[in-house]
């Protein structure tokens, strides 16, 4: 290797910026060198603001290349986004990154999205990479508040691809799309060498027509509003898991990969008190939790016991030692609703087959702001953090 | 879900705790150390501590297979994995482990074949598929995982693979105890023995801990309600004032361990006379290496490696929380320079390690969590 040892230089720069950080505490009048030692509750407390500084702090992306946990939905996604995609193309519609833009566009008001797919495998229990396609990309709309109208989709191919399979995969596309309401209008294809891509990968993107006023956004979120998840969480990413066939086990689970603009639709025609519509693809439910909390800057209280899980999803997390809550669903939305309306949200929300199963999972609260907390099912209580690292590559 | 809700049940779990605070004698101070890291993963994951009273501090132990290797084995296996044809193979945990090089992680992403693995025999299967490249398992863990490196080194031999090899870090969790109860920084009251490790070696091994030191052990298991349970029997020998070990997993841990596992491992593996610790330093006699009969598996003899000493970053105190001495928080970098998305430290690494569990579950004060519990 004759590159610089990329832990090196950060683990020196992260120890000055440490020390920097030290540096202004003392200045302020910090407690380090004070003539008592101040009991543990209070240093741990004085850490915990430390922490919380800290983890405001500007993100830097600190490796020199690109490594799995880049594109794994939690904190290095969101470190890689906000330094360099959001830095680098900094505009307001961007700035709210939400799952789409909405646009003014010569007085009609839309919404514009896009998303690239690379499951592996292409083909799992319950659909495949074409139905994830279609469905992913008309949910980032309906969860904008945006009626899906259009689609593009760009096929990136390896040499060697069987038709047949392409031809399958198309025809899952078409499907969802008719199911969706939404017509695939443009496209692209590329084909690049065995061994350079891997089968299929497919980007769409979509736009929709935004037809009311509400103004949806996490930032929205206020202490006292209800979270409520539209059904039982992480059934798509342990079907992927499980159909990679690595691990030998075997679980009755399919993917819920299914278009939510119904659901939406039935939801805020219901509820105008929609504060936020996520839907919990990579990264699951507790990725979302927290881009709450720090959209809004509020905290977030969740109870484990209510949180909806299949058991066969229960038991082969358990078994692989995830945690549900941060396992992707690619047919399931998170709804963020002023305390007055849960009771109608859910009531609408369960009204259609895709929402049978909601249930509000807790609520928000004015501290501590930026942090999801759990009661857990046992009765102790625990947080709630971004994911480090990558449990499962390609799920979508 | 079966075998798993029984153990979480909130109920059972305040009539428990209330048995515990009965115990506690007034004005006493209770120190006990959860010796494995799975311990720490469970009462940070469950909010397990928001039980107890606040006479008795869970101090986390050395029980962490991630947590221990020292910086200098990383590099070992970073240059075992830049040899030509080598396709290093991991467990997960062990990826993002710094060496004074970056991890295995970083090394992947600039081309180096380093796959992860649930099992030491897909390292094997890896080997089959590929016999014109040299597969490496790295091994690590306590006696908790030296049976299936194990089995899987005779697997190889019976098979007659020559292109695979491990190379091994495993350690052992007797020695590592000793190390802390001759240490002189701490004074603990007794001891949760590591679950995991006994279904292997059995009880017998920590007889020397109640009989020579005065120290209750006790065999706890990994739900939250054995946790509980084996703090209430440790807080019951403590009122007695006796020093015995007791099995509180014995739905899986047999008294007198697992004879084949440990046959398997003595067949392949023998004591190392000393072995460097994360923050313990050397141990003598405190971990494994292939035997000679089955040195054409031993990576280390197959290869050059380096093998030398790599001194932490001075600002790490991994070291101090491995012995239980500092909690995770008061380690001077701890959550600002160190967390899990940049490590400077094992703790940090792996979901067992006790700052990362702090970290991503426990970073709460016990005035957050009353007004959590409130609302």
């Amino acid at each position: 290797m004759t590159a610089e040892p990329p832990s090196v230089g950060w683990v020196a720069e992260a120890l000055r910026v440490h020390e920097e950080q030290d540096r202004d505490e003392e200045t302020r009048g910090g407690h380090r060198g004070s003539p008592q030692p101040l009991p543990g509750t209070v240093r741990e407390e004085l850490v915990l603001e430390r922490i919380d500084r800290a983890r405001r702090s500007r993100p830097r992306v600190r490796e020199e290349r690109i490594t799995m946990s880049h594109g794994a939905g939690g904190k290095a996604t969101q470190t890689l986004i906000e330094a360099i995609f959001l830095d680098g193309f900094r505009n307001p519609l961007l700035e709210p990154l939400e799952d789409a833009a909405r646009l003014q566009v010569s007085g009609a008001r839309l919404a514009l999205t896009t998303d690239s797919y690379v499951v592996s495998p292409l083909f799992f229990p319950g659909g495949s990479i074409g139905d994830l396609a279609v469905n992913g990309t008309v949910n980032d709309l309906a969860v904008s508040g945006a009626t899906p109208l259009f689609l593009s989709a760009g096929f990136i191919l390896e040499e060697g691809f069987p038709v047949a399979d392409l031809t399958r995969i198309v025809a899952d596309m078409r499907e969802a799309a008719d199911a969706a309401g939404v017509q695939v209008v443009t496209g692209d294809t590329k084909v690049v060498e065995k061994g350079k891509a891997d089968g299929c990968y497919i980007n769409t993107a979509g736009v929709g027509a935004v037809e009311h006023d509400l103004d949806l956004g996490v930032a929205s979120a206020r202490p006292g509003d209800a979270i409520i998840v539209s059904g039982p969480i992480g059934d798509h990413g342990v079907t992927i898991m499980l159909a990679r066939g690595e691990l030998d086990i075997e679980a009755d689970v399919i993917s819920d990969t299914a278009p939510l603009n119904g659901l939406v639709a039935g939801l805020l025609s219901a509820a105008p008190g929609v504060r936020a519509l996520r839907d919990a693809t990579r990264g699951g439910v507790a990725t979302i939790l927290n881009e709450i909390a720090k959209a809004a800057n509020v905290g977030v209280l969740v109870n484990e016991n209510d949180i909806p899980v299949r058991p066969e999803v229960r038991g082969a997390a358990e078994l692989l030692g995830i945690d549900p809550m941060y396992v992707a669903c690619e047919g399931r939305l998170v709804a963020v609703v002023r305390r007055d309306q849960a009771d109608q949200s859910l009531a609408a929300l369960r009204a259609h087959p895709l929402g049978e199963q909601a249930a509000v999972i807790g609520h928000v609260t004015a501290d501590p702001p930026g942090i999801v907390q759990l009661k857990t099912a046992f009765g102790g209580t625990r947080i709630v953090d971004l994911l480090v690292g990558d449990p499962l590559p390609r799920i979508c | 879900m079966r075998f798993v809700d029984e153990f979480r049940d909130a109920d059972k779990a305040h009539a428990l705790a209330a048995k515990i605070t009965a115990l506690c004698e007034p004005g006493r101070q209770y120190k006990i150390m959860e010796v494995c890291g799975g311990h720490t993963h469970t009462i940070y994951k469950h909010g397990l501590e928001d039980y107890l009273p606040e006479q008795i501090t869970l101090v986390h132990g050395p029980g962490c297979p991630v947590c221990v290797i020292p910086m200098g084995r990383v590099d070992d296996a970073m240059a075992l994995a830049a040899e030509p044809d080598v396709i290093m193979t991991s467990f997960g945990d062990m990826m993002r482990v710094p060496g004074s090089n970056g991890s295995f992680f970083d090394a992947k992403a600039q081309g180096t074949d380093i796959r992860m693995v649930y099992s030491p025999l897909d390292s094997l299967k890896i080997a089959r598929k590929n016999p014109d490249k040299r597969v490496v398992f790295m091994a690590i863990g306590f006696e908790t995982t030296a049976p299936s490196t194990a089995m899987t080194v005779l697997r190889a031999a019976a098979e007659g693979l020559d292109n695979f090899s491990i190379f091994c870090n495993h350690v052992t969790i007797v020695p590592a105890i000793k190390a802390i109860l001759d240490s002189p920084d701490l004074r603990l009251d007794g001891f949760l023995g590591p679950g995991h490790v006994s279904t292997v070696i059995g009880c017998r091994p920590y007889e020397f801990i109640a009989r020579d030191y005065g120290k209750p052990v006790v065999v706890a298991g990994f739900e939250p309600l054995d946790i509980l349970q084996s703090i209430y029997m440790l807080m019951l020998q403590l009122s007695r004032g006796e020093s015995t070990v007791e099995n509180q997993y014995s739905r899986v841990v047999p008294w007198n361990g697992n004879t084949v596992a440990l046959k398997a491992i003595g067949q392949t593996m023998e004591l190392r006379p000393y072995f460097e610790w994360r923050g313990l330093g050397f141990i003598s006699h405190s971990a494994l290496k292939v035997r000679e009969q089955y040195a054409k598996f031993d990576a280390e003899l197959l290869f050059s490696v380096p093998g030398v000493r790599v001194a932490d970053p001075k600002a790490c105190q991994c070291g101090e929380v491995l012995k239980g001495v500092l909690k995770p928080w008061e380690c001077k970098v701890f959550g600002t320079a160190c967390t899990p998305e940049t490590p400077i430290g094992t703790c940090m690494v792996s979901p067992e390690g006790a700052c990362a569990a702090y970290y991503n579950y426990g970073r709460l004060t016990r005035t957050r969590v009353k007004e959590a519990s409130q609302s």
